[in-house]
């Protein structure tokens, strides 16, 4: 086949897309319209069901809890993947760090660089608390929150070493934040069951005012314990990864 | 004609919200461009994390401030982050 013939191939199939494309997008609904008949409803129920004002949290962490188990320990087995990939395992050897680019010059860390990465490194950790504290207040939650709690780990490196990173996260500890992280969500499900109640039922009381910090029952606690755990879990990855790319470096003056 | 914009309680006339919408929509369009034409591997992955934020700034202008913050500290940090990782692991084994 000549290119002349694939490029009119090409042409062909390109044209019959785009205008199956455009046929299917003046097909779909108008912006923002939901026919469906559960918005709506958890809408006007929802504040005065859970006490929570951030609605979002209330349906991840109460009336779709289920859906939120399930994702959180698709990050639980993530960082335990990359855990039992890169880290020595008992029975392993690891081959003494080699530098692979001895002459290669590595530039000190700047000190502007330095300067701001401490300068951020609290107030992002008080961002992340907050975050992972209000859920039932705003639409933040544990998710976002423990993110931006490990990204003031990732600062701490950059305005120092790995090793101070370390002594600031040791493995064991990560390790076991995020099981109590993980463990704590699920627990909080069976604890329901105990009490004779569905899996991952608002057990708790809910409080008087609406989207206070002591309000919405176990909505608050369950974005809580997301945030260890996803704050672990991004600690652990990081750190397992920042090993790796400096076990070379690490025999450098 | 009203396509974009989300009815609000809020007093920011329907246009104005349309016209932020759509500028944004383009911006994410561009900076998705770029960021598949940009070769260089660690300015690509500077790209992304900017195209992370532009995405944010979206979904906070459709109305959903939690993607937004999800967005923001997944696709703008974290995500970036690993890939910078990984990419100076493979450099060092390149050279």
């Amino acid at each position: 086949m000549t290119p002349g013939q694939r490029r009119w191939i090409f042409l062909a199939a390109g044209t019959g897309l785009v205008l199956f494309y455009l046929s299917g997008l003046l097909g779909l609904p108008a912006f923002g319209s939901y026919p469906g008949p559960y918005g709506p409803a958890i809408l006007r129920v929802a504040v005065a069901q859970t006490n929570a004002t951030g609605v979002v949290s209330a349906i991840n962490f109460d009336y779709r809890g289920f859906d939120t188990v399930g994702e959180e320990f698709i990050l639980f087995a993530a960082a335990t993947g990359v855990a039992v990939v890169l880290r020595r395992l008992r029975g392993e050897r690891e081959r003494p760090a080699v530098d692979e680019a001895a002459d290669r010059h590595v530039p000190p860390t700047s000190s502007a660089v330095r300067m701001v990465a401490l300068l951020f490194t609290g107030p992002v950790v008080l961002v992340g608390w907050w975050l992972a504290s209000h859920a039932q207040a705003s639409p933040s939650g544990g998710f976002q929150g423990g993110v931006v709690l490990a990204t003031a780990f990732v600062l701490i490196y950059l305005s120092g070493e790995f090793l101070v990173f370390k002594r600031f996260s040791p493995a064991d500890l990560t390790d076991v934040v995020e099981a109590v992280g993980a463990g704590g969500f699920a627990a909080l499900g069976v604890a329901a069951v105990l009490m004779g109640l569905p899996y991952l039922t608002n057990f708790l009381p809910l409080g008087q005012v609406p989207g206070a910090v002591s309000s919405s029952g176990t909505i608050a606690l369950i974005s809580f314990f997301v945030g260890l755990e996803v704050a672990a879990a991004f600690i652990l990855i990081v750190g397992e990864l920042l090993e790796q790319t400096l076990l070379i470096r690490q025999g450098r003056p | 004609m009203n396509v974009l914009a989300v009815h609000t309680p809020y007093s920011v006339p329907a246009g104005m919200m349309e016209a932020l919408q759509v500028t944004l929509l383009v911006l994410v369009a561009a900076g998705a461009t770029a960021v598949v034409l940009i070769r260089a591997r660690v300015r690509q992955v500077l790209m992304l994390s900017i195209y992370g934020v532009l995405l944010a700034v979206l979904f906070l202008a459709f109305q959903a401030p939690d993607v937004t913050l999800s967005e923001l500290a997944v696709g703008a940090v974290a995500l970036p982050i690993v890939l910078l990782l990984a990419l100076a692991k493979v450099r060092k084994r390149e050279e």
